[in-house]
């Protein structure tokens, strides 16, 4: 008799072995629907008495660590866009490093994993030096020591941070093999304690005409970007906590702007100036970079929100399948507009749709996480997840994107992924 | 008596109104324009936030010949980092990828300017001084053919300068 003969007995959410999302909570539903025979106990040695069972251990650290068994969990990915020349890999400052996604599970990202994307590497500041400008257009220009932001009234959000550049492997010719931390990794959440910068804004007096901010870094090369008023004096956050602790160097330490819904680019780290304009400076990261260029040649500027995505992390490229059986498809999807309501899961390359079950804090701009249950028949699958969110919009196929943006726009890849899967158990990106 | 008991009480009012708007926080500490002077950086468009100061190509090239051949290679066609010239009728040609440089591409001059600027040399931002800045940016218009080689460029010449790709922009919608 099999050991394990779910497959025949369970009604299927959608094709090639999707289960119904709410499988496990049925009541009533357990082992022995699930068709697990229970095998006859083997003669065995006992259980082991491992070495740390008979014998205390060491020093409790100050500050704790993942398991020295988790050392492969670390940020990576880098080496830049496509097309990129590869003698800019000769400036180690100018590169990206990606969250480790295929390895982490729930919503939250560890700090010391959230992604980042440097442009002179990361700053060693002095939070005692550090100071935040606040002029331009207003009555009364102000600095702002560290120690004086912290003495104001705080809030904490959930917030996806992704970068306007992320998945820009999917416009590629060829599916990239670079796997969901490669094509994938420049989206991270993380809560987010801060001062409303509009508090700030107010104490300073802005003038009517001021419609634009600059925003600019503390780093070598002053990162600069304009951001519309509208959005500083809605929710716009100077953060100086992250995941309840001070920002990460990586992304910003001390401080930084946090645009929740807007690219990743336009919320400036080392946040060291902010000037209040009548228009943008059409600074170089929003001409030559973070525009979308149309098959007309015209280039949109400004692509200030993050479309709705989702992406498979389990399985993923990184991780071979362990043979037929029972697996948990589980992923993230986010929408720059707020949030997802719905993420549908595919086993058969989108022929059919089955609803999974979403999890994750639910408010406005935090990452979700999906899981369905998935019996796997040991066939060819192609697995792709669809967000939509709470505006109505469906994230896209690679091809529905093309046919409006073309190849050639680089930034705001929210396109469906595909990852197929072999009857050997590896797991491949490919074009579906 | 009565008159100077009553704008008692109207002083009285309008201190305690001053005193309701004064309420929060107020830590920032005013910022002279001095203080201000070094870290405003950013040029605008139409030349707002230009230093004084001038130069032309001939005198750039000296200038770049010191602090961005390394990277960006002779005549800023070939070298480690990003192509400074080239790509020109790349842009929303069909089936052609476009070849995005500073000649190609971006909008403004001034653009170029302020990222220098802030951000160039790699190595050591912010050390050119005004006339190198204009030097070196009048030197790779010469490279891109936008401006002549004895062309004076400051604060008044550079928002002139009519980049090839100027009108090849639109403000982003939900659905691009």
């Amino acid at each position: 008799m099999s050991e394990y003969t779910a497959s025949e007995h369970l009604e299927c959410a959608a094709g090639n072995g999707l289960l119904d999302r709410r499988f496990f909570l049925r009541s009533g539903v357990g082992i022995a629907t699930l068709g697990y025979v229970l095998r006859e106990p083997a003669k065995a040695d006992p259980l082991p008495l491992e070495p740390w069972m008979t014998a205390p251990n060491g020093p409790l650290p100050a500050y704790d660590r993942p398991s020295r068994f988790e050392a492969k969990v670390v940020r990576g990915g880098s080496g830049g866009p496509p097309g990129l020349n590869p003698g800019l890999r000769q400036f180690p400052g100018v590169t990206n490093i990606k969250t480790p996604l295929h390895l982490l599970t729930g919503t939250i990202t560890p700090g010391g994993l959230h992604h980042a994307r440097l442009h002179s590497g990361v700053p060693d500041i002095d939070p005692d030096k550090h100071q935040l400008l606040l002029h331009g257009l207003v009555k009364r220009p102000l600095v702002f020591s560290v120690e004086a932001l912290s003495r104001y009234p705080m809030e904490s959000h959930i917030y996806v941070h992704e970068c306007g550049g992320n998945s820009e492997l999917m416009y590629e010719e060829e599916p990239s093999k670079a796997g969901v931390m490669g094509i994938h990794g420049q989206v991270s959440c993380s809560e987010w304690t801060g001062v409303r910068l509009a508090m700030l804004m107010e104490e300073a007096g802005v003038d009517p005409k001021a419609k634009w901010i600059l925003a600019e870094g503390a780093d070598a090369s002053a990162m600069t970007r304009s951001v519309p008023m509208e959005k500083i004096m809605k929710d716009a956050l100077v953060a100086l906590y992250q995941n309840g602790e001070r920002v990460m160097p990586s992304n910003g330490y001390p401080m930084r702007l946090l645009l929740p819904g807007f690219e990743g680019n336009m919320q400036v780290k080392w946040l060291r100036r902010i000037k209040a304009l009548a228009g943008p400076t059409e600074s170089r990261d929003e001409t030559s970079k973070y525009t979308m260029t149309h098959p007309d040649g015209m280039s949109t500027q400004f692509n200030l929100y993050m479309e709705a995505k989702s992406v498979i992390t389990q399985p993923a490229p990184e991780l071979k399948m362990r043979g037929p059986g029972f697996y948990e498809i589980s992923g993230l999807a986010w929408s720059g507009y707020g949030k997802v309501v719905k993420v549908e899961v595919s086993a058969d390359g989108g022929k059919s749709w089955a609803p999974a079950r979403l999890e994750g804090p639910g408010s406005m701009f935090a990452m979700t996480r999906f899981r369905i249950p998935w019996q796997w028949n040991g066939g060819p699958a192609i697995l792709q997840s669809r967000a939509t969110d709470n505006t109505g919009y469906v994230q896209p196929t690679r091809a529905a994107l093309f046919a409006k943006r073309g190849p050639w726009s680089n930034y705001h890849a929210n396109m469906i992924t595909s990852w197929s899967i072999a009857s050997t158990g590896d797991v491949t990106h490919v074009y579906a | 008596m009565r008159s100077r008991l009553i704008s008692l009480a109207l002083m009285l009012t309008l201190t305690a109104t001053v005193a309701l708007a004064d309420q929060g926080p107020h830590f920032g500490r005013p910022a002279t324009p001095d203080e201000i002077s070094s870290w405003d950086i950013d040029v605008s468009p139409d030349g707002t936030g230009l230093p004084p100061g001038s130069g032309t190509a001939r005198l750039g090239e000296t200038v770049y010949a010191q602090k961005c051949l390394a990277c960006h290679g002779a005549n800023g066609e070939h070298g480690p980092s990003t192509p400074l010239v080239g790509g020109r009728g790349t842009i929303g040609v069909p089936g052609v990828r476009p070849v995005k440089t500073f000649g190609s591409f971006w909008p403004y001059a001034t653009s170029f300017f302020a990222y220098v600027r802030r951000a160039m040399p790699y190595d050591k931002p912010k050390s050119l001084t005004n006339d190198e800045l204009y030097a070196v940016t009048a030197y790779v218009l010469r490279l891109n053919g936008l401006v002549g080689a004895d062309d004076v460029i400051n604060a008044l010449t550079l928002p002139k300068v009519r980049m090839p790709n100027r009108d090849g922009f639109r403000p982003w919608a939900r659905g691009d």
